[in-house]
């Protein structure tokens, strides 16, 4: 019998595993360096020199978007932040397909731009926004949320945006506006799936206003430190993380300032299992299932165990008091 | 011509095995997924689906085994019968398996709550239950044991299984209100149970 060890020649270790990976990582830049020819060489060492700066923190699929850290109290959570292959592959997005599959598959065909964003209603000064003005409307901050879907699935997602609250001032909202609507984009074109009859579109969902004007309530245009992917709802979209995920409404072409509560697309599908609030609560079950735990996506593997849900998704400190006094089993 | 050629091809010695291998393949490619991350996000649910999926299409080939056999007037095909029904039995408990392994997390009294709680999973239960006293009896000797007549009573619950399967997947999408997968199954099952109805019939009116 022969025995093999590290000095007998044969069990080399990978070349990955002796090779720093900056070193390997520069050479690589060098032969794309070489490949793109003397003409742009300067330029491109530049470029590639910056590309490889950001690679560490962000996926390097889209362009950047980064997040200045956020003056408002517990927006970044310390948990293990979602593989973005998962955030990005792994999507309700109801207009590219029922599956799970399909918006990454399918949202490619989505013009982020040029975008317009049209706010009206009952507010002082309606006026319709470009993509590009309401980027530069205030600071971009990183918020480092959980996500929890109503099917029993959650991430944590890096978002980059601002408070809603930073767009809702500007617009200064009348005394008698009470909820906001958000209308999202339903093109027949673009999405294959607004052909078919599953929900009513165009998909729109709702806030109270002072849900709305909550701090913790974002407007979102990237994560991940890059603009947001077309299957997450570019380019602008709502994240309300205490929430159920399909309140947090994708790819907005309008925000509407009413005094009726307005309708909500799976309100409209199913009254009894989708209620306006929908704020995540593990003690009130979903007609068809429990609530009680949810599966994070990407932690550990086929034998993890679930997690148990939390109330308002662990944001109850923040935003408990919106709902003093009311009764969360009929407000679902 | 091409009737021999089929003939021959269901009598080979080689066409079992043939076929445990065909049904093998699902399985073998679920496992080698499972093993190198390769069932995406959620690989627990992408398990626990595709099994499912696996099920009901088995349980449509072994149903489809009748029909064709007196369509392409192919008596051997039923020699493939019983070995069908059987590996639609092990994908269903497999599918039961993972769904009280990664899902429930082996927890009994949570998955007895959760069959109270969804109809859907209600059903499914049921149709393992009845597939699991098809496959108990599916031996010869148990076919001795319970006699022709009566053997084939309980062996025509397959049909109530494929409804049962076919509720519970349909019950399942109904949350997304997208019913063309379920639709092709159904599809499915209704002819294959036409079918067998007017067999039923025409040798009826014959004798």
């Amino acid at each position: 019998m022969r025995i093999h060890t590290s000095h007998s020649g044969f069990n080399h270790p990978r070349a990955s595993e002796i090779t720093p990976r900056a070193a390997y990582e520069e050479r690589r830049a060098l032969l794309r360096l070489l490949a793109a020819g003397a003409g742009g060489a300067a330029l491109a060492s530049l470029a590639g020199r910056e590309a490889l700066a950001q690679a560490a923190q962000r996926p390097g699929q889209l362009a950047a978007l980064p997040g200045a850290r956020s003056a408002v109290a517990g927006v970044v959570t310390m948990e293990k932040v979602t593989d973005y292959k998962d955030a990005s592959s792994y999507n309700n997005f109801y207009e590219f397909g029922t599956d799970k599959s399909d918006p990454a598959r399918h949202a490619h065909t989505l013009k982020a731009r040029p975008w317009t964003v049209e706010v009206e209603g009952l507010v002082a000064k309606p006026r319709r926004f470009d993509i590009d003005e309401l980027l530069r409307l205030s600071p971009q901050e990183e918020r480092i949320y959980r996500l929890r879907c109503v099917e029993g699935w959650s991430m944590v997602i890096p978002w980059v945006g601002y408070s809603l609250v930073e767009l809702i001032r500007r617009v200064q909202p009348l005394g008698s506006a009470k909820y906001v609507e958000f209308v999202t984009l339903a093109d027949k074109a673009v999405m294959p799936g607004v052909n078919s009859r599953v929900l009513d579109w165009p998909y729109t969902e709702g806030l109270r206003l002072d849900e709305a004007m909550h701090p913790l309530t974002l407007l979102a245009f990237g994560m991940y430190g890059e603009v947001l992917p077309n299957q997450n709802g570019a380019p602008v979209r709502i994240v309300v993380p205490w929430k159920y995920g399909f309140k947090s409404a994708k790819s907005i072409v309008k925000i509407r300032f009413t005094d009726k509560e307005p309708a909500t697309a799976w309100n409209k599908a199913a009254r009894n299992e989708y209620g306006f609030y929908s704020n995540v609560n593990p003690d009130v079950d979903h007609p068809r299932w429990s609530q009680a735990t949810e599966r994070r996506i990407g932690e550990g593997g086929l034998f993890a165990k679930k997690r148990r849900t939390e109330l308002f998704n662990g944001y109850e400190a923040q935003v408990g008091q919106l709902y003093a006094g009311m009764d969360l089993r009929k407000n679902y | 011509m091409a009737k021999g050629l089929l003939h021959a091809a269901a009598m080979h010695p080689a066409a079992k095995p043939v076929l445990h291998l065909l049904c093998l393949l699902p399985l073998a490619w679920l496992v080698y997924a499972a093993a190198f991350d390769a069932l995406g996000a959620n690989p627990a649910e992408a398990l626990i689906r595709s099994l499912g999926d696996w099920t009901l299409r088995l349980l449509c080939v072994t149903l489809a085994v009748t029909p064709l056999r007196r369509l392409l007037g192919l008596p051997a095909l039923a020699r493939f019968r019983r070995m069908l029904g059987v590996y639609s039995f092990a994908y269903a408990t497999l599918h039961l398996l993972a769904y009280a392994g990664f899902d429930m997390g082996w927890d009994m009294a949570e998955i007895l709550r959760d069959v109270a709680k969804r109809p859907f999973i209600l059903v499914g239960m049921c149709a393992f239950v009845l597939l699991l006293a098809l496959a108990a009896t599916s031996f010869n000797r148990a076919m001795r044991w319970l006699g022709g007549r009566r053997w084939q009573l309980l062996h025509r619950s397959v049909y109530v299984i494929a409804l049962l399967a076919l509720l519970h997947f349909f019950w399942m999408r109904a949350g997304k209100n997208d019913f063309a997968e379920v639709a092709v199954y159904a599809v499915m099952v209704g002819v294959l149970l036409l079918a067998r109805i007017g067999l039923f019939f025409g040798r009826r009116s014959k004798a």
